[in-house]
């Protein structure tokens, strides 16, 4: 690890100020440490806002819930409130990490995390996101966890969170504080990016920005909520492929259906043109096929993650399948 | 940088370069060598320690974050004379081949068990809002950030479920 000074901020300003200055932000530290280890992140400066006031889990005015951005990971995926009303969320947390990372993880940092490109972590090699114009050897090399959406010639790289696809279905909005006292919010679609030809930005922060909170929408009455994840092995495992979904039924009809796609793209992946062809329709087979197709009509493989085009398909079709109850889940 | 931590109920102040662990300051700073290094990135569990009750890699945290917590390791947990009872299981259960993941693995069932206790669902449970009962499926997914390469698994969670059933 190379030397680094650090400093605890005592509120807000004072970290986005250090922010605005270089200083790197830590929260949780899970995925920063291990960056820091390897020499991928070299800070100068690390800025501890573990001691800030942000771990509150409340109910908005307008009957939604706002997240605290240190409030963890296994704190968000327990909170009574969470498995009630947006159990897709509690879902997709426990299908991350292990119990001790989730003890430290934040909402902010896991949504501040990094991808597992294998180049990526290889300082050896090149890499567009770590290193910017030295190129992507995962086009022609090891691709198997890569994505089939949204890729540029730049960039092939997939986000890993799991809470972050959670969070997409539910619509859910960043609260970011910035430099002098500036707050805005954000829509986790506007949060995101696609690599395109700047893939050293995973998302639209700007230096001194700080993610202070994450607020949801009232919960959607009756829906369904499932998280389907397909990884290599059975636990502790970065997803290959996962799918969120909140949906409620209107009689025989889809009445409405959210669907969030982890594992695909450089960003948790949503197409309305997907959920419009959805809702209304009387749920079956040939229908969900054709939200495959419109959904992967622009995917494309590298090799290695060919297998996530059909993997795709499938794993959505299980997953209506199961939301509109036309069929068992296996 | 001076960093003061409460481990195993002692007050100990470390003098050490903003870099260090927790990991490290304990088996290097502090010669509290029960928490292992095994992958140092988080993966394996090895370095499983609790700070204030919560199980965490203390590999994956920087010393000086922890000012003023409470951390607990394997030799607060119990000492040769005076096992814990989860120690007494691993020993009856044989839950260990070579003994490098064993103070990871039993500090980690420790926080787990009481993660159970306050009702905390897992990836395996079929009901978010039932009461948790720990099964060798529950067990073995919240335990699954402790890897054992001896794969004495079996063992492991029959020490686990041994307990479990005593503190339900």
């Amino acid at each position: 690890m190379k030397p680094f000074d650090y400093h605890r901020a005592q509120d807000i300003s004072q970290a986005t100020e250090a922010a605005a200055n270089g200083a790197v932000v830590i929260a949780g530290g899970t995925n920063l440490l291990d960056l820091m280890k390897l020499e991928v992140a070299t800070p100068d400066r690390l800025t501890d806002i573990n001691r800030l006031d942000l771990k509150a889990v409340t109910p908005t005015q307008d009957g939604g819930l706002r997240i605290g951005a240190l409030v963890t990971n296994s704190d968000l995926a327990a909170h009574a409130d969470v498995r009630k009303d947006y159990a897709v969320l509690s879902r997709a947390l426990l299908a991350g990490a292990s119990g001790q990372l989730r003890n430290k993880a934040t909402t902010g940092g896991n949504l501040c995390q990094r991808t597992r490109c294998y180049y990526f972590y290889d300082t050896a090699t090149a890499c567009n996101k770590r290193d910017p114009g030295t190129g992507c050897p995962a086009r022609e090399g090891a691709n198997r966890l890569h994505a089939i959406l949204g890729t540029s010639d730049a960039c092939i790289a997939t986000h890993p969170s799991d809470m972050a696809v959670a969070m997409r279905a539910i619509g859910a909005r960043i609260e970011i504080a910035g430099q002098d006292g500036n707050e805005r919010s954000v829509d986790i679609a506007d949060f995101y990016r696609l690599p395109g030809d700047a893939p050293q930005h995973d998302n639209t922060l700007a230096p001194g920005d700080i993610i202070t909170a994450v607020t949801f929408p009232p919960p959607v009455p009756g829906a369904v909520h499932r998280y389907r994840k397909v990884r290599d092995r059975a636990s502790y495992a970065f997803a290959l492929v996962s799918v969120a979904a909140i949906c409620t039924m209107d009689k025989d009809r889809i009445g409405s259906i959210a669907l969030s796609f982890g594992g695909i793209a450089h960003m948790p992946w949503r197409d309305s043109a997907v959920e419009d062809l959805l809702t209304g329709e009387i749920p079956g087979d040939a229908l969900f096929a054709a939200a495959a197709d419109a959904l992967l009509q622009d995917a494309r493989g590298f090799g290695g993650n060919d297998f996530k085009i059909p993997l795709t398909r499938r794993t959505l079709m299980a997953v209506l399948r199961d939301v509109c109850g036309t069929g068992d889940l296996s | 940088m001076k960093t003061e931590l409460q481990i195993n109920g002692t007050a100990h102040v470390l003098e050490a370069d903003s870099r260090t662990t927790l990991l490290d300051a304990l088996r290097n700073h502090l010669d509290l060598t029960g928490s292992k290094k095994g992958c140092d990135h988080g993966q394996c569990g090895a370095c499983t320690v609790l700070i204030n009750g919560r199980r965490i890699n203390s590999c994956l945290t920087l010393a000086c974050m922890h000012d003023g917590d409470e951390i607990t390791t394997i030799e607060g947990l119990g000492t040769p004379d005076a096992l814990s009872a989860l120690q007494k299981a691993f020993v009856q259960h044989d839950g260990f081949q070579c003994g490098y993941c064993t103070p990871g693995q039993i500090c980690s069932a420790t926080a787990m068990l009481e993660e159970a206790k306050a009702g905390w669902p897992s990836n395996v449970t079929d009901d978010l809002g039932a009461e948790v009962n720990l099964s060798t499926e529950e067990i073995s997914e919240r335990m699954s950030g402790n890897i054992c390469r001896c794969a004495a698994y079996p063992n492991i969670v029959a020490a686990i479920a041994d307990i479990a059933k005593d503190t339900r």
